[in-house]
């Protein structure tokens, strides 16, 4: 058997690919930070980035030019404020133009459901009064063949590439994430592709039976990247970096220093490590 | 922390708060929003409500936070819920399936008839003159709760007569429009303000200052809303906060600085 575990970066370079449709989720927790950073570093363009919240990576992304088109239902730095990179690319078209698709959490949950179930759509009642299908032509209306209710479908969501920040994983590469495990799962099982990157590997997981274990069959690479979710955290692991996240809010209000920064810590340094070590956070 | 000269010992804002957990009843299932909901269910849990149910939409049921929670997802809510599911669980089965008694949510903007906007400020969608963060799980909670709740300071870029976004169903417009649309649930029943208290009213559905919070006349809550406000009939004083209501309400605020480094009052 070949495994899939690996370095970060190969992984990046064998299955992430310009042009393709791209979510990075974690739901505050186990945000997979490092990954991003990675496709920024290898300079991805043109990505279609999904995502239920994205934060911080995802403007970090967006800010450097990778992005053109973004899915999501909740856009801003948690606890702090707004996006500044997300919202300079939507409202002003910089670096570029980035087009956006909104959904609410139920319905970008729902898609990725019927992604990982091989179902074409998904249905919900949720939009019943709101705007939100004037702008979006994907927020479609069926009708319910045993009740005739009507209701909002949307299409299953089926990302060329999944990329995930968990726990841990064994050296087979069967991956645990326990806490707050958000649209992880869903979102492996959508796509086409999944990476995972985790805190560590060792050599018994030690699930309970109940625990949210991805099979190495699933997932096409395997990363082990210590803090690897930073500034997000890992349960277990380390906690939020709320410092950083308020930070953030700073560094990223202007473009110039943005760019300084992104250069600085992310783009001159090879790997996670480097840049944990770099920025001054580990 | 600004305080208002004219209730001298605490703030519109914990007066907000406190007269908003006082309405949660001790057991109700609760969802809760991030900021002045939260602040206001976790008041009420260790006020007078010590079963009240907290769910918070990253999945944790029956959270009992020691701290408010800077995010959605901080591991303090996972940590002492009774229990954590994924995101599709929370929304499918216990939002969609009808299990929430009160959805507790925040926005940037109510209308007449408590429509929720917390998608853009201006009316070019395309070229909005604020971005907001977006719809979350608002939609979600105010088409499926059995009642909601919205908590928001009021003055004339909040209370507006039309929502420049409508993101999440109130009384969509008045009577039983909100029925005929397939929204589940009452719909707002209470809009708790800085300024007072307003419910719907029972025909038309719009939306009726019902209450004030000490000192607090009907003349600033009607120069503070964007429509022709109506009065009900009989406008309740609100009682000012107790000594225990107050200390409480500050020391789970000085504690979550503590803990996040940050003040988490919204004033």
């Amino acid at each position: 058997m070949t495994s899939n575990i690996m370095s970060l970066s190969d992984a990046i370079r064998r299955f992430v690919k310009d042009g393709q449709s791209l979510a990075l989720e974690g739901f505050t927790h186990l945000i997979p930070t490092a990954a991003g950073h990675e496709i920024i570093r290898q300079k991805r363009r043109e990505l279609t980035l999904i995502r239920m919240t994205p934060d911080i990576v995802y403007d970090q992304m967006i800010g450097m030019g990778c992005a053109k088109h973004l899915v999501f239902s909740w856009g801003g730095n948690p606890g702090v404020g707004s996006l500044h990179r997300f919202r300079d690319a939507i409202q002003n078209g910089w670096p570029n133009a980035v087009t956006i698709a909104e959904h609410s959490h139920a319905d970008m949950a729902g898609r990725y459901q019927a992604g990982a179930s091989g179902l074409p759509f998904s249905v919900l009642r949720g939009y019943v009064g709101s705007d939100l299908p004037k702008h979006n032509p994907d927020i479609k209306s069926i009708t319910c063949p045993f009740t005739g209710e009507v209701l909002a479908a949307t299409p299953a969501i089926n990302p060329d590439v999944t990329v995930i920040h968990a726990q841990k994983a064994d050296r087979k590469g069967n991956v645990l994430v326990h806490g707050i495990t958000g649209i992880q799962k869903e979102a492996v099982l959508a796509a086409k592709v999944a990476i995972a990157t985790v805190e560590e590997i060792v050599d018994n997981l030690e699930a309970p039976m109940n625990a949210c274990v991805l099979p190495h069959w699933t997932l096409a690479a395997v990363c082990e990247v210590p803090m690897g979710a930073h500034p997000s955290y890992a349960h277990g692991y380390y906690e939020r970096d709320n410092a950083f996240c308020r930070e953030w809010e700073v560094i990223s209000r202007e473009r110039e220093r943005f760019v300084e920064w992104m250069k600085a810590n992310v783009m001159s340094t090879p790997n996670h490590a480097q840049f944990l070590t770099y920025a001054g956070i580990r | 922390m600004s305080f208002s000269l004219s209730h001298p010992g605490y703030t519109p804002a914990e007066i907000m708060t406190i007269e908003a957990s006082r309405r949660l009843k001790n057991g109700t299932v609760c969802f809760v929003g991030i900021g002045l909901p939260s602040a206001a269910a976790n008041l009420a849990r260790l006020m007078h409500a010590p079963d009240v149910v907290l769910i918070y939409e990253s999945g944790t049921i029956g959270a009992k936070p020691d701290v408010l929670p800077l995010s959605i997802g901080d591991g303090e809510l996972a940590e002492y819920a009774d229990t954590v599911v994924s995101v599709p669980e929370i929304f499918r089965y216990w939002v969609q399936g009808g299990r929430i008694d009160v959805g507790f949510l925040g926005a940037a903007q109510v209308d007449r008839f408590g429509n929720l906007n917390s998608t853009i400020i201006g009316t070019d969608y395309a070229k909005p003159k604020v971005r907001l963060p977006g719809a979350g799980g608002a939609p979600e909670i105010a088409s499926n709760a059995k009642e909601t709740w919205i908590i928001i300071k009021q003055n004339l870029r909040t209370f507006v007569e039309k929502v420049d976004f409508l993101t999440s169903v109130g009384h969509l417009t008045g009577g039983d429009s909100r029925e005929k649309s397939g929204a589940r649930g009452a719909g707002p029943t209470a809009v708790i303000s800085d300024l007072g208290v307003l419910v719907p009213d029972p025909v038309s559905k719009e939306l009726t200052l019902a209450a004030l919070h000490p000192g607090v006349t009907i003349e600033q809550a009607k120069a503070a809303t964007g429509w022709d406000l109506k009065i009900a009939s009989k406008v309740e004083a609100i009682a000012p906060p107790t000594q225990l209501e107050l200390v409480t309400l500050r020391d789970l605020h000085e504690r979550t600085a503590r803990a996040h480094g940050v003040a988490t009052t919204t004033d």
